[in-house]
């Protein structure tokens, strides 16, 4: 297994101190190479999610279990490490560096896996993502889908192991909504790396095999018997 | 892609900012560096350089006074000494070299006003400061005080008065600003090239004659308590010096007799009418100048001093502070440009806070996004800083021939001060120091929080 979420819990904290629970999933689970689209109504606890399986976000409870290790045991900085070298990021907002080029943003997802640099993989990726002719292209000097093309080679840096994408369409003119997604999965399958992806909009999720919603697996209530109990 | 060629992407980022705060920094250094040249070229000519003799003998009264006018020429002379005391030095066998100075008068006002020194011929021959010998311009008619009436000059006279060989030129009597001229006209006879020292913005004339202008003979009534207080005890030379006196008196009743008024006066002044201000020695050992400086003190009117004491006393007393206190003010505009570097960081921390969120994401450690705000502060106070140093030097290159030209100070552009050496660390500490905060604000940044908003 690639993904494995066992008993997870979460809830935040509300400003009167009350506590308001996000998430409360049993378990879920992802094959590695395997493909996702999770759907789910906005405010449902997606981002949270993602946050959660990337541990940017500690469970309250439960084991986040990303190829073979609970990233929710580790200490933070053990957990940054274990994002940069295994977890790749695309965001809805593209969130390049805008002071950085297309190639120094993808090797800037490179700096922090402790691995070192390959600039001649940073390279073939944007060659793959076909954005060859614009690695010192600032961000502001790119379309949004040439942007977004450039946060896939990003989240493809290190060879991860897990994909986890926010929306990546959401902000893309629907001519390259295709090709961002095509290239997202097509990526991940050439290097076998296990999809989650996000979105609201069903016909980004109806191109996947595997639809998961939201609701059918997250029950808060359980964070919430948590806290009660 | 390391850490601080990212921190180096973002100061490049906010270009404007940058630079604006870097270059506060380098105006405070360029400022230190410009008191520290300036300082050097000071404490070169107070110090031990500036001179090659071992004792500056005068009348008894302030050693400080004494080298700050026989050899800064920036103070009145305290008294005089009998030329016939000159001899008296000469024929002592610790002496290697005794040259005369006699001063007092001043070239007129709107010629500078500089310091006329007598001497003779010997004083050119001599190194003015250890390794270095006299040069004189390469000017047709150029020659040594033979005449009368000749006169060699400063670098810088010679510069502000735009004087050459052969030009020709009056003086006036007692002070800077005295009315009293003297009649005689002086010659240019050689023009001496810049030295760094006191003697660029001085005028030499021929001993014999400071002695025959108007006004510097005294009444032999004066000169006779003044030998006698003088010499004191020392019957065999006062009886050859008053012997002397009663010859000139026997010699200017004559020529009133006769209606001569000038007889005895003018070039057949006997030479116990004649003083001296002060003599530069050199002893043929350092243990006889201290011996010859002691026994002197205990037995004559006379006092040899070593010309590097008082001055090092004035420049730890006065002008080493005076140094110290310019170096802490530009070292206040330093901490003051580190404080804007301070309020630009963090101000931009906000709009940061989304690129720190990104870089987090993907994976960067706290303590990697505190570096990089760090290393940011550091490059832009160690820039700032180098871009200050090259500017202070580079204005020191540029302005150093119009400086020296002025001022006489021989400004060393690349004279490399102690506290130069300190600047960069500290540098580096005020880096870290004002970048602290906002490196902690990134340290502590919410990731998920910084994504969302």
């Amino acid at each position: 297994m690639s993904l494995i979420l066992d008993n997870i819990k979460k809830y935040y904290r509300e400003p009167n101190g009350n506590r308001l629970p996000v998430l409360g999933i049993e378990r879920y689970e992802l094959k590695q190479g395997e493909q996702a689209a999770l759907v789910g109504s906005s405010g449902g606890g997606k981002t949270t999610l993602l946050n959660v399986i990337s541990g940017i976000l500690v469970p309250d409870s439960g084991k986040v279990i990303v190829d073979g290790r609970d990233i929710a045991a580790l200490h933070e900085v053990s957990r940054d490490r274990f994002r940069a070298a295994k977890i790749g990021f695309v965001f809805q907002t593209f969130n390049l560096l805008p002071a950085f080029t297309a190639l120094e943003n993808v090797l800037l997802g490179m700096s922090f896996s402790g691995r070192g640099v390959d600039r001649s993989f940073a390279i073939s990726l944007l060659e793959r993502v076909g954005l060859g002719g614009r690695l010192d292209h600032l961000p502001g000097r790119m379309s949004v889908g040439e942007q977004q093309r450039v946060s896939v080679a990003r989240a493809m840096a290190n060879k991860p192991s897990l994909l986890l994408a926010d929306e990546p369409t959401a902000n893309v003119d629907p001519a390259n909504q295709d090709l961002i997604l095509n290239l997202i999965k097509d990526t991940c399958e050439e290097h076998n790396v296990t999809l989650l992806m996000v979105t609201h909009a069903m016909e980004v999720a109806n191109t996947f095999e595997r639809i998961d919603r939201l609701a059918d697996f997250n029950k808060p209530e359980l964070a919430l018997n948590e806290v009660s109990a | 892609m390391n850490l601080f060629s990212i921190a180096w992407k973002s100061v490049k980022q906010r270009r404007l900012a940058s630079m604006l705060t870097a270059l506060s920094v380098a105006l405070g250094v360029m400022l230190m560096v410009v008191v520290i040249v300036i300082s050097g070229a000071v404490d070169s000519v107070f110090n031990q350089r500036t001179i090659a003799y071992d004792l500056i003998v005068g009348a008894k009264g302030s050693d400080l006074q004494l080298v700050l006018s026989s050899v800064f020429r920036i103070q009145p002379p305290i008294a005089n000494l009998p030329l016939m005391y000159l001899q008296q030095l000469k024929d002592d066998p610790r002496i290697e070299t005794a040259i005369p100075l006699a001063f007092g008068d001043f070239t007129k006002p709107e010629d500078g006003a500089f310091p006329i020194v007598g001497t003779t011929n010997e004083y050119f021959l001599n190194e003015y400061t250890p390794g270095k010998m006299y040069e004189v311009e390469n000017q047709p008619g150029t020659r040594q005080l033979n005449g009368h009436y000749d006169a060699v000059i400063g670098s810088q006279v010679a510069y502000e008065n735009k004087w050459r060989v052969g030009d020709k030129f009056s003086i006036v009597h007692g002070s800077a600003d005295s009315e009293t001229m003297h009649d005689e006209l002086f010659e240019v006879v050689s023009v001496l090239r810049q030295t760094g020292t006191p003697n660029d913005r001085s005028v030499f004339l021929n001993l014999e004659a400071v002695y025959t202008l108007e006004g510097h003979q005294k009444p032999v009534d004066e000169v006779e308590a003044r030998l006698k207080d003088f010499y004191g005890n020392d019957n065999k030379r006062l009886q050859s010096a008053l012997m002397q006196l009663e010859q000139l008196r026997v010699k200017r009743q004559k020529g009133q007799e006769i209606g001569d008024t000038q007889m005895g006066y003018g070039m057949d002044t006997p030479d116990a009418m004649k003083e001296i201000t002060a003599v530069y020695v050199k002893t043929r050992s350092s243990f006889d100048a201290v011996r010859f400086q002691s026994e002197l003190k205990n037995t004559s009117k006379a006092v040899a001093v070593n010309p590097i004491r008082p001055i090092q006393r004035l420049m730890t007393n006065i002008v080493g502070n005076i140094q110290k206190a310019l170096i802490a003010l530009t070292g206040m505009i330093i901490i003051v440009s580190g404080i804007s570097i301070f309020v630009s960081i963090y101000n931009s921390m906000s709009d940061r806070k989304r690129e720190i969120g990104i870089m987090r994401a993907l994976g960067a450690r706290r303590s990697s996004v505190f570096s990089i705000v760090l290393a940011e502060s550091a490059v832009l106070c160690i820039g700032g800083g180098l871009m200050g140093w090259l500017m202070g030097h580079g204005l020191a290159v540029a302005f150093s021939p119009v400086v020296s030209a002025r001022t006489g100070l021989l400004l060393d552009p690349w004279f490399i001060s102690p506290y130069e050496f300190v600047l960069f660390p500290i540098l580096l500490m005020l880096g870290a120091l004002v970048g602290f905060l906002p490196a902690l604000t990134a340290y502590r940044t919410n990731v998920a929080d910084a994504l969302n908003g």
